[in-house]
């Protein structure tokens, strides 16, 4: 079927059953924006106009992590392409499919220094699965729908395709394609094949399977780590059954919360630096390590020569590059945490390890806070927890807020929680509750923000109004950038450098300028009365909770100390 | 630490290269050598990497390596079951006769080939593995190297087995 490239685009992307696509429009991607109005791609396809590319990345996260689908997000060359590489690699570090397309100058202008113009795909190699550039417009769709199938199998991740702008005023004979039937045709079926094809993970072992279950038949005092991995298997109930046929304690990772119900038994709460007790002090003291869909972060391990020596630690990953990266494990296996699990539970008797988990649970211990007399975020979040509990999304930014948004909620389910966990990137929780909330119309979504944060990207809200996809902002204002100022009041010697915010806005005054309704509160009581009013409302709302400067994050071990050497207040 | 011979083939188009290199400098590898030729199939390059590390290390390579897009077999290669050559140029100062005739006599030990002749210097090309073209270069030195320059390993396995065999 003979039709413009940009047409097999859009075919290409309606294969895919995509329904939405972030974005900014520019010159180089003018052809590929002219078929939303020119063929009506628009009314199949939803395009979703943000204010800054940087916010449609985030977006297009959000959407993806709280879907399950692989998201969508246009830009154009040169700036348009730069602004999305923060996004790219927020999702490359935690693990998101999201198709980044991008236009570059056409063929004739390209290495000459042009307007707008830059080597994007150079620029993301390291922060994608892969980067395509597109040259000939025969390739333009075998290379989407390759695209496509890279960025949702095994390990997902971003991928982009530059396409030039030439490119897009070709002509192309398109054969439309069933999605099913991609992995039969053209560069997928040659990806395919290949030995170490990242399209395929082969079904877990016999053998392998058996060496853990001798392992775990051995161990006396197991624990279990549920990493993101889990969380992008959908793996959550398999994971449930396991852990409690195994009856061992289950820590979390930031990634990996909602892999387990927060309020199960078993789950002793987040691990690392601003981990549990409980988490912390179990990982030190169990003699079997079963770390599943995780990659050992720094934020996770602490001093990593120190991490869990006296247990024997197995990795389950579907990444290969995983095993032994960060921690060396003493088995592994490599494939699907869903397959894996369920092959595990089939095999594996019900074991009982009353006395190992009532010494666990002798580590609950709540941390030692000192209270400032001022809001406590721990209530806020209870306030959120009574009034909206399971259904909520919580999207975060990054600090302090985010910390107490993974401490003080019980996550129950896969894609409760987004959060910007590898890169750790301030600005990402607006685009991504946007997102989150356009893949979700009937879930309220909150986004749990600080001061710093809400001045980098707050500019979406004319997105969230203009598509009437309303998240509520829960602000918590500190004046200062709370987790900064923390490691400097316990390791700077109180030395505030450039972390005090005493220079507005007036959050309420910028909420009103996008038409929302915001208010200011100081207690718990006038924060349930203000979400009460946020969640009726059906818009946008701002809720600012004045917080103590010196509010902190408790428990914390400091950076490069061992797991349980807490730091005292 | 010692040293890994690591063989790839990839696919033959724009960026591969320097999708390697960089990855092994973002993640801090410690890289000998890099050789890259088209094969016989003109769509497939092989790349050949030595590496100094443990074997760990030398593992963790071979896996971040295979998951590029373009990287199609990855191979450590056996010291003793393959073998490894690389092509050597060098310039050698020769000024005087006596100069001359002992290169020539050195070249000759090594079977190295005199390429270009000039009245103040020799060019030498040699094919070995590492160890005798760093030999040679040794004893060349105090004639005065102008000039050198070096292939890179590459290496195949010895006997029918082929890379296409290991990632089966």
């Amino acid at each position: 079927m003979k039709m413009k490239s940009t047409q097999a685009l859009f075919e290409c992307l309606l294969e895919q059953g995509v329904d939405t696509v972030f974005g900014y429009p520019g010159g180089t991607i003018l052809n590929v924006y002219d078929e939303f109005e020119r063929n009506g791609y628009g009314k199949k396809i939803r395009h979703i106009l943000t204010a800054h590319e940087q916010g449609a990345a985030h977006a297009a996260d959000g959407y993806a992590r709280s879907t399950g689908k692989v998201g969508v997000c246009f830009a154009t060359s040169g700036p348009g392409a730069t602004n999305l590489t923060t996004g790219i690699a927020t999702a490359y570090m935690d693990s998101s499919p999201v198709v980044f397309l991008s236009v570059n100058v056409g063929e004739n202008l390209i290495g000459r220094d042009a307007f707008q113009e830059v080597d994007i795909t150079g620029i993301t190699m390291p922060i994608t699965k892969a980067t395509y550039l597109v040259r000939d417009a025969s390739q333009l769709a075998d290379i989407v729908r390759e695209a496509f199938a890279v960025a949702a199998s095994g390990r997902p991740g971003p991928v982009l395709i530059d396409i030039l702008k030439n490119v897009t005023a070709e002509e192309v004979d398109f054969t439309p394609l069933p999605k099913e039937e991609h992995i039969k045709h053209g560069r997928l079926a040659a990806l395919a094949n290949r030995a170490s094809s990242p399209l395929k993970h082969p079904a877990p072992k016999e053998k392998d399977l058996e060496t853990l279950l001798q392992l775990i038949q051995k161990a006396k005092k197991p624990m279990v780590l549920a990493g993101g991995g889990i969380i992008r298997s959908g793996a959550s109930k398999e994971f449930t059954a396991f852990v409690e046929k195994l009856d061992a304690p289950v820590a979390v990772t930031l990634m990996g919360q909602g892999a387990i119900s927060g309020r199960h038994p078993l789950c002793t709460g987040m691990i690392g630096m601003h981990g549990t007790m409980a988490s912390n002090v179990t990982t030190a003291a169990c003699d079997l390590f079963i770390a599943v869909g995780t990659r050992f972060s720094d934020r996770v391990t602490c001093d990593l020569a120190q991490f869990s020596q006296q247990a024997k630690v197995v990795h389950i990953d579907i990444d290969r590059s995983e095993i032994d990266k960060n921690v060396v494990t003493a088995y592994h296996i490599i494939g699907d945490a869903k397959e894996i699990l369920k092959a595990l539970c089939d095999r594996m008797p019900q074991y009982q390890h009353k006395e190992w988990l009532e010494q666990v649970d002798g580590w609950r211990k709540e941390p030692d806070r000192q209270r400032s007399g001022m809001l406590d975020p721990k209530e806020v979040f209870a306030s959120i927890d009574r009034q909206l509990g399971d259904d909520v999304i919580i999207a975060t930014d990054v600090g302090q807020h985010q910390m107490w948004a993974a401490q003080y909620y019980n996550y129950s389910r896969p894609g409760q929680l987004l959060t910007s966990g590898g890169f750790g990137t301030m600005g990402f929780g607006l685009g991504a509750a946007i997102g989150a909330k356009i893949g979700n119309p009937d879930r309220v979504v909150i986004h749990a923000t600080g001061d710093g944060c809400l001045r980098m990207n707050g500019n979406e809200y004319a997105t969230a109004e203009y598509y009437g996809a309303p998240v509520i902002t829960v602000l918590f204002n500190n004046g200062t950038l709370g987790m900064v100022r923390q490691w400097q009041t316990l390791i700077y010697n109180k030395r505030y450098a450039q972390t005090d915010l005493d220079r507005g806005p007036d959050f309420l005054k910028y909420a009103a300028a996008f038409g929302m309704p915001a208010w200011r509160v100081e207690t718990a009581e006038q924060f349930d009365e203000a979400l009460k009013q946020a969640i009726q409302c059906g818009q946008s709302a701002l809720i600012e909770c004045i917080i103590d400067i010196d509010e902190k994050v408790w428990p914390m071990v400091a950076g490069g100390a061992p797991i349980t050497q807490f730091l005292l207040k | 630490m010692q040293h890994h011979t690591i063989s790839a083939l990839v696919e033959n188009s724009a960026g591969v290269l320097s999708q390697v290199s960089r990855l092994f400098s973002r993640k801090g590898y410690n890289i000998e050598s890099l050789a890259v030729g088209v094969t016989d199939d003109p769509a497939i390059s092989r790349i050949t990497i030595i590496m100094i590390g443990d074997d760990l290390a030398a593992k963790q390579m071979i896996s971040q390596f295979r998951k590029l897009r373009p990287v199609i077999y990855v191979q450590e290669m056996d010291a003793e079951q393959s073998v490894h050559r690389e092509l050597l140029l060098v310039k050698v100062k020769t000024e005087t006769k006596d100069a001359r005739d002992e290169v020539i006599q050195i070249s000759n030990i090594f079977r190295a080939n005199i390429i270009d002749v000039s009245r103040g210097a020799l060019t030498l090309s040699i094919t070995g593995d590492t160890e005798k073209n760093n030999a040679l270069i040794k004893l060349l030195e105090e004639f005065g190297i102008l000039e050198l320059a070096r292939t890179g390993i590459v290496a195949l396995e010895r006997g029918p087995y082929t890379i296409h065999d290991e990632n089966k």
